[in-house]
Order: structure tokens, then sequence, then C-alpha cells
């Protein structure tokens, strides 16, 4: 049995389709990475896994269980959690109030605490008590993924984390991914800098407009496989 | 000069009151966004049970409305989790009219039940009961204990939005709906709460209500319009502004009456218009509201 699975899910944004059919497995221990060009609904695909899209129930499974018509509320209680992209900090809340909200839904005790947190990013202990308009890019990314990390996360569902951010500072943030994993989190990576992907990941999925194009390995895949279903022919 | 400050400091008294009747609105906008037209009408319907728990059972007004808090907070959870969450959204109409709707429909059960007879409720000593200051001033002992308990109110939300869990769920909702569910905040649940808590506070203001005037079924939008006006003189989402906002309507009101007895209410709404040509955001708004 898979850690989490998605099975033929489709996703509507009201009559327009975004996604068609997509089949993806993700096992314990695993990090894989979706990537693809803007519109080809990867986003959209976390969104639904995560329950802010909700579907057929038996089109996402954890762990054999059908959850994809839980709503986000419940999704995060069993143990999936999405860093959204854009960050999307809670303006009127501290940094720290930002990580505790994280585990508000949390029902049993893991890893992740606000000192392991904090240990992970210290730059966040400094700035606990700032409002997270007044932090960089990369300290409100580094909330952001400390505030899913809260919930203690089965899957990390992890939505352009490297968006406009300096490469040292991404070097930072992707630097944190082998202690999350070490935690017990599995990670689902949704990003744009195909390198950065392939180097991750045990496995890449590409989506073009709204389809599976490519799934694999990364040394299984030749540059050229990937340029055709990140682009098309 | 005696007359100047004894009306300043009974139009900070009536602030206390106007601040009471703002307290629920500015937490159901700051949480909810809900616009609720039916607020001044819940207020009477409160003040109502009040009356109705006090006379059932013989008890003093402050009694009887600790005996109704907990029964005004299931209402507020239930019409919130049962109606008003049907309602919220993106387009802001609904929840207008659904609450509009609903103040029709309890100022015409209150007459149907209570009449259009006026009502009061009945404290003993302590509704004429006054400290003097000196000088010839003197305060009534209802006013102050409503200025405290207006204090004690915000001082309660603010404890419970910046010092609980479910404080920062509040706040985190009213910030992003989207991503507060991806923390595990039940929406529908947390309004419930929330709505539950302004009905707590609805008691309270409408205990005083009933303390100082007299009451009937049909006084309520008057009561929604001073709440709206203090809201949005002290600036959405803020509660100590809300305070601030009530005091600036009950001492341009005191004023106004000062210059002359006709003037008393004018002299309210033209502060607000004054305040909303002024600071159209309020004195105190929230920083993203």
């Amino acid at each position: 049995m898979h850690l989490l699975e998605t099975n033929k899910l489709t996703a509507f944004y009201g009559d327009f389709q975004a996604l068609y059919g997509i089949d993806m497995l993700l096992d314990n221990g695993e990090t894989i990475a979706i990537i693809g060009a803007n519109g080809a609904g990867k986003s959209t695909f976390l969104k639904s896994v995560a329950g802010l899209i909700r579907g057929a129930a038996d089109s996402v499974l954890l762990d054999g269980t059908p959850i994809g018509a839980r709503p986000a509320a419940d999704i995060v209680k069993l143990g999936i959690a999405l860093v959204p992209e854009g960050r999307r900090l809670f303006p009127s809340l501290t940094v720290e109030e930002n990580l505790l909200i994280g585990g508000y839904g949390r029902k049993a005790a893991g890893p992740w605490t606000l000192d392991r947190v904090y240990s992970l990013f210290p730059i966040l202990r400094e700035r606990r008590s700032s409002a997270p308009s007044t932090l960089s890019g990369g300290q409100q990314q580094m909330v952001a993924i400390g505030r899913a990390l809260m919930s203690n996360p089965r899957v990390l569902l992890c939505d352009e984390i490297s968006l406009g951010l300096a490469p040292i500072v991404i070097a930072d943030i992707y630097a944190a991914l082998p202690q999350i994993k070490v935690e017990g989190s599995s990670v689902v990576l949704v990003e744009q800098d195909i390198v950065k992907a392939m180097k991750v990941a045990d496995r890449v999925y590409c989506f073009q407009e709204g389809r599976l194009s490519l799934a694999g390995p990364p040394r299984d895949l030749t540059r050229e496989q990937i340029h055709r279903a990140y682009f098309g022919s | 000069m005696t007359d100047w400050l004894d009306a300043l400091i009974q139009g900070v008294l009536l602030g206390g009151l106007y601040a009471l009747f703002a307290a629920g609105l500015s937490l159901m906008f700051g949480v909810m966004r809900l616009v609720n037209l039916a607020h001044g009408d819940l207020i009477v319907l409160a003040a109502f049970a009040i009356l109705t728990v006090a006379s059932t059972f013989g008890l003093d007004p402050f009694a009887a409305v600790v005996l109704a808090i907990p029964i005004l907070f299931v209402v507020g959870f239930v019409l919130q989790h049962v109606l008003l969450n049907r309602t919220l959204g993106r387009d802001l109409l609904p929840p207008l009219l659904v609450t509009f709707g609903l103040s029709i429909i309890i100022q015409n059960g209150l007459l149907q039940v209570f009449s259009a007879d006026s009502q009061r409720l009945r404290a003993g000593a302590i509704e004429t009961a006054s400290i003097p200051l000196g000088g010839g001033i003197a305060v009534g002992v209802v006013p102050l204990l409503t200025l405290m308990s207006a204090i004690a109110v915000i001082v309660f939300l603010n404890f419970i939005f910046y010092r609980t869990p479910v404080g920062r769920a509040f706040r985190a909702t009213s910030d992003d709906l989207e991503v507060a569910q991806l923390m595990g905040v039940d929406v529908n649940r947390i309004f419930a709460v929330a709505m539950g808590l302004a009905f707590v506070v609805i008691a309270i203001a409408a205990l005083y209500l009933g303390l100082r005037a007299n009451f009937d079924p049909t006084i309520g939008p008057a009561r929604l319009l001073y709440a709206f006006e203090a809201v949005i003189i002290g600036g959405l989402g803020s509660f100590w502004g809300t305070l601030a906002g009530g005091i600036v309507l009950g001492v341009a009101q005191t004023i106004g009456a000062r210059i002359d007895p006709e003037w008393q209410i004018l002299a309210g709404h033209l502060a607000f218009l004054v305040v909303l040509a002024v600071r159209p955001r309020g004195l105190f708004p929230r920083a993203q509201d």
C-alpha cells in the first residue's frame, strides 16, 4: 500500500477542467517533484490533494483510505500539509503565532514543535515577535514551511518554494529538506526549476495542460523526453 | 464651565453603552466580514430574554443576565451554524438580505409575544444611585457600571483574540479563509463560536440598555445605527477603537444636547460624518483592513 495515491484525479474551476485523470504515487520517505509550465495544473493538483478542491472520494487515497472528498481542515489532521504558493502568511499574526496556528488541528504529538522548527530555521527564533511583512522573502518561506511542519505531516506538499528567492536563499531552503525527511515526512515538490527538481526528487512527474505527460526517476529521463513533456512536441 | 465638564463626563459614560452596542458588531465584522443588519434587534431580543428570565425566576437583572448568557451563546452559535454560514461568500448581498429579514422577523415576533408596550429592567435602588464628584457633578452608578463593563468586555475580547488558540484561529480566518482551512481550522465552527461570543456581548449590552432606558420591540434599528457609527469612527476590526468610537459618539451627543437639547442625536451623526470625512478608515483601523 502506498502512502499517498491519486487515482484518475480530476479538478474543475466551475466549468473549466484543470486536471484530467492524474495518477500519482508517493511512498514513505520519498520526495517527488512535479514540474510543468505555468498553467499546467501543478498547483491545482496540490490543492486537490490538500482538500481545497474536492473531488471523488477515491481519487485521493492516504494509506489506502479514500480522502478525496474530505475538506481541507480534515485533510491536515490526517497528515497532509500544504505550503501554499506565495507563502500566504497571516499578516495579523506574528511569526510565532503563524507557526503556532500551523499546529491548530493536530491531534497527536510528533517531532515538530516550536523549538524544533526554530532549530531548523534559527533566524525565526530571533524574529518570533515580528510581523511577517517585515521579513525577507526567504524568511517568510521558512515561516511558511515551519507552519506546515507544525501539524506534524506525513506528507508535505510544497508549492513553488523557490519562487522569487535569490539562489543563495533557495539553497538554504532546500538544505532543510533532508532534515524534514529524517523526521518522517515524505515530500511532494512543485517546482519550476527543473534542475533543482531533478536533483532532490526520487521521481519526477511532468504535467502539460492538466495531463500527466511524463513520469519516472530522474536518472531514467532524458533531456529530450523532459523537453517534449514540458513544452509539447 | 462645570456644565461642560459634566456633559463631557456623561458623554464618556454614554459612550460605554454605545461601545457595548458596537463591540458585538465589531467582532462579527472582524472575524466573518459579516455586516449584521439585525444586530440592534438582537440586542432588543436579548433584553426581552433577560426580562423574561428575571420575571420568571424572580431574579435581579444582573443575576438574570448570568443565566441568559449561556443560552444566548448557544442561540448565536446555532444561528451562525445553521443560517448565516450559508450566506457568507464573495457576494456581500446574501448576508445583508438575510440579516435584514431576520431583523423584521425579530421585531414582529417580539411584538406578537410582548406587545408594543415599553419595558424596563428593574434593579432597585442602584438605578438611581449616584456618586458625587464634587463641584455639583455626579455620576450615576449604572452609567459607571456600563462604562466599566464596556472596558471589561474589550479587555476580555482582546484576551481571547490575542492570547488564546481560538483567538489566533479568529484572526487567521479573518486574514485568509482558504489558508486557515489548511491549518485545520473548521471555519464554519470558528464562525459559529465567534457569533456565540458576539451574543454574549449582546447580552451584556442588552442588560444596560434595559437598565438605562425603556425598550420596546421596534427600537433595534436605532441601536444598530449607533453601533455602526461607533465601529466606523473607531476603525474596523479594532476593539479599543470601537470603545473610542462609542465615546466620541457619546460625547458628541451630550455636548450637542448641552448646546441645544434638540441637537443631541444630530450632533452624534455630525461627529460620525466629520470622522468619516477626515479619517475614512476610522481613528484606529487595523493595518490590513
